[in-house]
């Protein structure tokens, strides 16, 4: 496995392709030469410049791990955004951009860590959690993982298919879903159902308000603050 | 780099004097915590300056409360790229609490509830560069944000304003804190763009 490795300086990716994920999210893949690896949960800088030099960075999270020169990152547009919606509705196959990283080194799974881990995505909060998914498979871990998704729709999960194969994923569909299901946010109670009992290794993902609630939540069942690690996006 | 990304021609185009390089302005107060937020009760609550001779300095709320307060208009520049202009804070200078303290030693670390650290020189704590802030935009700092008091260094980028401050601890080096052994940098200078190491 990749032991942490530092991030240098900018460095040119080309995109390889491109895949709709969701109606407002997609995901890039970018070859990245000299990439030097990274651990699964670890994000990226991005880097985009007008042909007038203009200049816009933004970070990223990883789905992507290992030390494979390909990076994949998936993207969801903020109505209002800058960055985001020219990755979700203009860049191409060919198209260039610079990258910085990997960055970050405490919101991250390596195959050493053999405690139990549960994973808590909210939106493209999942992200970084799947890198981890794909890491644990990888490693053959034998360190239970699993999955508690929230999401609006069906249609709004990232990675749809690959982790509706698996049988360690939970939904809690916050605006519509399939019959059976029980719609609406997500509350104590049911994350209390849904989660590994406590000791287990607890990495919470997605929009302020929603890793707030979560990780208040664990707290008040008794998990360890210590081993709830957190990662926000959005304003609060 | 001679590079440029077809197709992206930028919208916000903030070229606004006061935005460090890299940066954007944001609008809204984004949250950035490695772990939950702590459960902090006032009456509890004590803020402490420990020294190399291990004399402790302690205040309660209500001492921190009767110290005098400052209005404090600054700019906030957090490592993640935001960047938020024109915010104001009320709290108490550390150069009040740190009359009639003696220490030789050039470096602080700073102790939060919950257990995060970050490290700063001193002189960088001092001539009014930094406070303990209890109020944000006339409000009680709310605990997302670091309530009931973080400290408050707007010349650093934003990780080194501890939320949840609890302490502050003399050092003889510059040892690093929790980001700081995490990948960011030791210092921080938003203008030098001291990110990462």
């Amino acid at each position: 496995m990749v032991d942490a490795p530092r991030p240098g300086s900018w460095t040119v990716g080309t995109v390889s392709s491109t895949h709709p994920e969701t109606p407002s999210g997609r995901s890039i893949w970018i070859d990245v030469p000299g990439w030097p690896g990274n651990i699964a949960g670890q994000h990226v800088d991005v880097r985009l410049t007008a042909p007038d030099g203009y200049q816009a960075s933004r970070s990223y999270s990883l789905a992507s791990s290992g030390p494979e020169p390909r990076l994949q990152l998936a993207v969801d547009k903020l109505p209002d955004g800058e960055v985001s919606p020219y990755l979700v509705d203009e860049i191409q196959p060919g198209d260039m951009l610079e990258l910085r990283g990997p960055l970050g080194g405490w919101f991250v799974w390596k195959e050493e860590q053999t405690a139990p881990v549960q994973l808590v995505a909210g939106g493209s909060g999942v992200v970084p959690l799947v890198a981890m998914i794909r890491a644990h498979a990888a490693s053959g871990s034998t360190a239970a993982m699993q999955l508690l998704y929230s999401v609006r729709s069906p249609e709004d999960r990232f990675f749809a298919d690959e982790l509706g194969a698996l049988d360690n994923v939970t939904y809690a569909y916050t605006r519509s879903g399939p019959t059976d299901a029980v719609i609406g946010r997500l509350t104590k109670e049911r994350l209390e159902a849904a989660v590994l009992p406590v000791g287990a290794s607890v990495f919470v993902c997605g929009p302020t308000g929603f890793v707030e609630a979560v990780a208040s939540w664990l707290v008040d069942l008794g998990h360890d603050a210590g081993l709830i690690k957190t990662e926000r996006f959005g304003g609060a | 780099m001679s590079i440029f990304t077809r197709g992206f021609s930028g919208r916000g185009r903030e070229n606004n004097p006061a935005l460090p390089p890299g940066q954007y302005l944001t609008e809204d107060f984004p949250v950035l915590s490695a772990g939950p937020t702590p459960n902090i009760h006032l009456d509890s609550w004590q803020f402490t300056i420990t020294t190399e001779t291990g004399v402790v300095h302690k205040w309660s709320w209500d001492e921190l409360m009767a110290l005098p307060s400052e209005d404090i208009h600054t700019d906030i520049h957090c490592v993640t790229r935001w960047s938020k202009l024109g915010t104001t804070w009320r709290g108490v200078s550390l150069d009040t609490l740190f009359e009639g303290v003696e220490t030789d030693y050039n470096y602080v670390m700073e102790h939060s509830y919950g257990g995060y650290t970050t490290n700063a020189p001193y002189e960088d704590l001092r001539d009014g560069k930094a406070w303990i802030a209890h109020t944000f935009e006339g409000k009680p700092l709310d605990p997302e944000h670091g309530g009931p008091a973080r400290l408050l260094v707007p010349h650093l980028y934003f990780w080194k304003s501890a939320k949840w401050i609890t302490g502050l601890t003399m050092m003889k080096n510059d040892d690093p804190g929790f980001w700081e052994q995490n990948g960011y940098h030791i210092y921080g200078d938003p203008w030098k763009e001291q990110r990462y190491w």
